[in-house]
């Protein structure tokens, strides 16, 4: 079973490069497979150009999806990370 | 000790460190039979570049600050980036490809995938992959570190080149040049217009004085006096210290002059624009206190791209720029490419005259497909703030005419669709060409306001290439017959009831301030670091 929550990007500079590497470093220690999307392209959240790729501005709303064996936990720990570094 | 005489072309004293800009070395594709091994290749460069960046990021913390140094956070997770060294892992064991041009393909595809994104500073972001593969490529080929890395680690420097394309220079990082110094070049060449632009001194046309081997000394650069000078010793440093202080107590009292009229003591008003070439210029238009924009070149949107700009991408900027001004007067110049300023995908033939070919209107004219997307974009916008249309390059009055039933085209379909446009948006031109001045009178009937482009009525009044530097002192805008040919315009002008600017770059010299103030020109429009200067001249009249 498979996590997901969505998310709306408040930054007014959307994903810089910031945030975007915080993001990636944080998904990178995860177990799980992680996934941002945005419409309809979905990204890997390991892969900083992925997440760049996606050109997320203010007011996208993003969904991500945890996959895995630390699913649970990977979840609530990027949900609190986009919570506290991207309002 | 070392001095060179160029020409300067922007003001300022810069003391620094030289960093000299290397041509790219090309990368080359070869076959390797053995796959693993050049994998294997890629990888100890890849540790080698990790470790570099580490260092980088450390070194950049303690001198510049944290926030600089989060960049290389980013930068290593490009070199391990699973989608990056995939694609270079793929291209080796697929294709049978060296290291060197797996890394430089991959490097392109991504920043490609950058440069086409809707938004400026996700485009930049492009610059930063093909940084991170240029040192992977270094580290493959046995340097050190890159070209031009230094830079990165020991803040601003002295940029010195053999000459610096437009794009180039659009590139580099302002906040790591403190001043330019370029072998080749003209004083209207782009360089020297975008160094002035960003307010750093540059001096070019250092001709044969230019030598490699300078890169890391000290120097002097005095961009008023056309001067570098290398190596200094301690007299010549510390009169140019004081020389810099000096120039920056004047820079402080024009700021005195912020939210002053630009009046003369006769009570002679003058719109006192500036010129800018993309949206993040609005920045120096609005700490300089300009009054408007007398010329948003939309080049950079083309010259940016490597497809034509979208409408929706055009729109954005063009509405950014307009909402950041609130109210005042945005003049957007339509397309001028062509000659001096060529892009790729418009698939341009190669000319023998390029100034005197199929550039700008000429181009709009027969591709009108091309121009009603930037026509739509620019019309959407108006809704946004105060816009007005300016045509480059007009000769005849039927180019105007042609060109305004594109315009109410363009509108009629606008209406159909019911979006929002300023329906009484100005229509004016550039007076650029002889044929424009002699027609001056007709085209004020046609048209709400003028706006003279010196340099290139310079360059056609007197038959002088403006990019050749043998002709500098043959091409002198100072020359009777240009302030003539000005002079003229602003009353043909005046006689129609239409308003008369100069947009080029004669408006920002000091010299001729009185002469243009004496014709009645109603506005000048300046790269944003001169309107104080030329406010301060207009209130001495």
């Amino acid at each position: 079973m498979a996590r997901s929550f969505t998310f709306v990007v408040t930054d007014p500079n959307g994903l810089h490069a910031r945030p975007a590497s915080e993001l990636v470093s944080k998904a990178q220690a995860c177990q799980s497979q992680v996934t941002v999307g945005l419409g309809e392209s979905v990204a890997d959240a390991k892969s900083i150009l992925g997440i760049m790729g996606l050109g997320v501005k203010c007011g996208d709303m993003l969904t991500v999806r945890v996959e895995g064996k630390d699913e649970e936990s990977a979840a609530q720990n990027l949900e609190r990370f986009f919570k506290e570094n991207l309002k | 000790m070392k001095t060179i005489q160029g020409t300067g072309v922007s003001a300022g004293i810069a003391i620094g460190h030289i960093s000299v800009l290397k041509e790219k070395e090309t990368v080359v594709r070869q076959e390797v039979k053995d796959t693993v091994a050049e994998i294997e290749r890629f990888r100890g460069a890849q540790s080698q570049a990790v470790a570099q960046l580490d260092a980088l990021r450390t070194s950049t913390a303690a001198d510049l600050g944290e926030d600089k140094a989060q960049l290389f956070d980013a930068h290593k997770l490009m070199v391990q980036d699973p989608g990056y060294v995939d694609n270079v892992e793929r291209m080796i064991t697929d294709e049978g490809v060296n290291a060197e041009y797996a890394v430089h393909a991959t490097g392109e595809k991504f920043a490609e995938m950058f440069s086409r994104m809707d938004n400026e500073y996700m485009k930049s972001r492009a610059a930063d992959v093909r940084d991170v593969s240029e040192r992977l490529i270094a580290a493959l080929t046995g340097e050190s570190e890159g070209t031009g890395k230094k830079t990165e680690n020991q803040g601003p420097h002295i940029i010195m080149a053999e000459d610096l394309t437009p794009s180039q220079t659009a590139q580099l990082d302002r906040t790591t040049i403190m001043a330019l110094v370029t072998s080749k070049g003209s004083r209207n060449a782009h360089t020297a217009i975008l160094a002035r632009t960003m307010a750093l001194p540059a001096v070019i046309g250092i001709g044969d004085s230019f030598d490699e081997r300078d890169d890391g000394k000290q120097a002097v650069v005095d961009g008023d006096e056309g001067v570098v000078i290398v190596d200094p010793d301690e007299t010549t440093l510390r009169e140019y210290q004081e020389k810099q202080r000096r120039y920056s107590e004047h820079q402080r009292l024009l700021q005195e002059l912020k939210g002053k009229p630009t009046q003369t003591s006769k009570g002679q008003r003058i719109k006192l624009y500036a010129n800018i070439g993309r949206p993040s210029d609005v920045d120096d238009v609005l700490a300089n206190d300009a009054e408007g924009i007398g010329l948003f070149r939309s080049e950079f949107l083309y010259l940016d791209s490597q497809d034509y700009p979208t409408e929706e991408f055009q729109f954005n900027a063009y509405r950014e720029v307009a909402q950041r001004m609130e109210g005042k007067n945005v003049v957007i110049r339509t397309l001028d490419i062509g000659a001096d300023k060529q892009v790729g995908y418009f698939g341009l033939e190669h000319e023998a005259n390029p100034a005197l070919g199929y550039r700008a209107i000429r181009i709009c004219l027969t591709r009108p497909e091309i121009f009603k997307v930037q026509l739509r974009a620019i019309l959407r916008a108006s809704a946004f703030g105060n816009i007005s249309i300016m045509l480059p390059m007009i000769t005849s009055v039927n180019e105007v005419h042609d060109a305004k039933a594109i315009i109410e085209a363009v509108k009629a379909q606008l209406r159909s669709e019911h979006v929002d446009f300023d329906e009484r948006i100005k229509v004016g031109i550039m007076i650029e060409t002889p044929a424009s001045v002699i027609m001056a009178p007709e085209l004020a009937r046609e048209v709400d306001f003028f706006s003279i482009g010196t340099n290139d009525l310079t360059q056609y009044t007197l038959a002088c290439d403006r990019q050749n530097p043998n002709l500098s002192r043959f091409a002198d805008p100072h020359s009777p017959a240009v302030l003539r040919m000005i002079a003229m315009t602003a009353k043909a002008a005046h006689d129609a009831g239409i308003w008369c600017g100069i947009c080029g770059e004669l408006g920002a010299d000091r010299e001729l301030t009185q002469t243009f103030v004496d014709d009645g020109i109603d506005e000048l429009s300046v790269t944003p670091s001169s309107v104080l200067p030329v406010r301060e001249i207009v209130r001495e009249h």
